[in-house]
């Protein structure tokens, strides 16, 4: 099917790459579909974009790359609700908040999206750790050596 | 909103399978005990709503983002 982007414009994408949000995420409870893509020239920063709506997108990254000590355990609730069999199907990505300039881009750490490979079944869990927050600076020390912005 | 009054060690049942007990009151602070399936969700509000207003932040700058990245090659 084609979708209609605002990055990559006309797109073509087959029914497997659509990743399903069966809740939505927190203030956009009604997109559930999504598909990743690629920026240009970046290894670990992508756009997650709505299959039904074209304006909205958020850009994401693998945190480890800028947070090299970030872990935390996943709920039963999320395990289950996303039906993970095991920690090798799970792919974790955390939301940026892009500012200009791109050096005062933040990840949210507290909220990552946590995505079932076996069933591109994904959702967005808060964690209530007190160690993370929705705004750590990716652009402090090694890691702005991860992005080529 | 239906408000009611409960003692400590009192309970409140929602539906069939959520209950919340009063387990202690000290000063303004309320402490609450939750039994709810696992696949309900809690959140204090709070949180709630921070992460909802990263989300619209995050999204809302969306077309501008491609611009910032053209502008440092």
């Amino acid at each position: 099917m084609k979708i209609n982007t605002r990055f990559h414009g006309e797109k073509e994408i087959t029914d497997k790459e659509i990743i399903h949000f069966p809740k939505g995420i927190p203030a956009f409870e009604e997109e559930q579909q999504f598909v990743i893509l690629p920026i240009d020239d970046q290894e670990h920063i992508f756009i997650l974009q709505s299959v039904t709506n074209e304006n909205l997108g958020f850009v994401i990254a693998n945190p480890f790359v800028f947070f090299k000590e970030y872990e935390f355990e996943l709920a039963e609730s999320t395990t289950s609700f996303l039906e993970l069999e095991s920690e090798r199907d799970v792919l974790l990505f955390s939301i940026l908040t892009v500012q200009d300039p791109f050096t005062s881009t933040t990840a949210n750490l507290q909220a990552p999206i946590i995505l079932n490979l076996k069933n591109n079944k994904a959702q967005q869990v808060i964690l209530n750790l007190p160690e993370y927050n929705t705004k750590h600076s990716i652009f402090s020390q090694q890691q702005s050596e991860a992005v080529k912005g | 909103m239906l408000v009611l009054s409960r003692k400590v060690g009192e309970v409140i049942k929602i539906g069939n399978d959520i209950e919340l007990t009063v387990v202690s009151v000290s000063g303004d602070q309320v402490k609450i005990g939750i039994n709810a399936p696992k696949q309900v969700e809690i959140h204090r509000k709070e949180v709630f709503d921070q992460i909802y207003n990263e989300n619209k932040a995050a999204s809302v700058d969306i077309s501008s983002v491609l611009n910032v990245f053209k502008k440092n090659p």
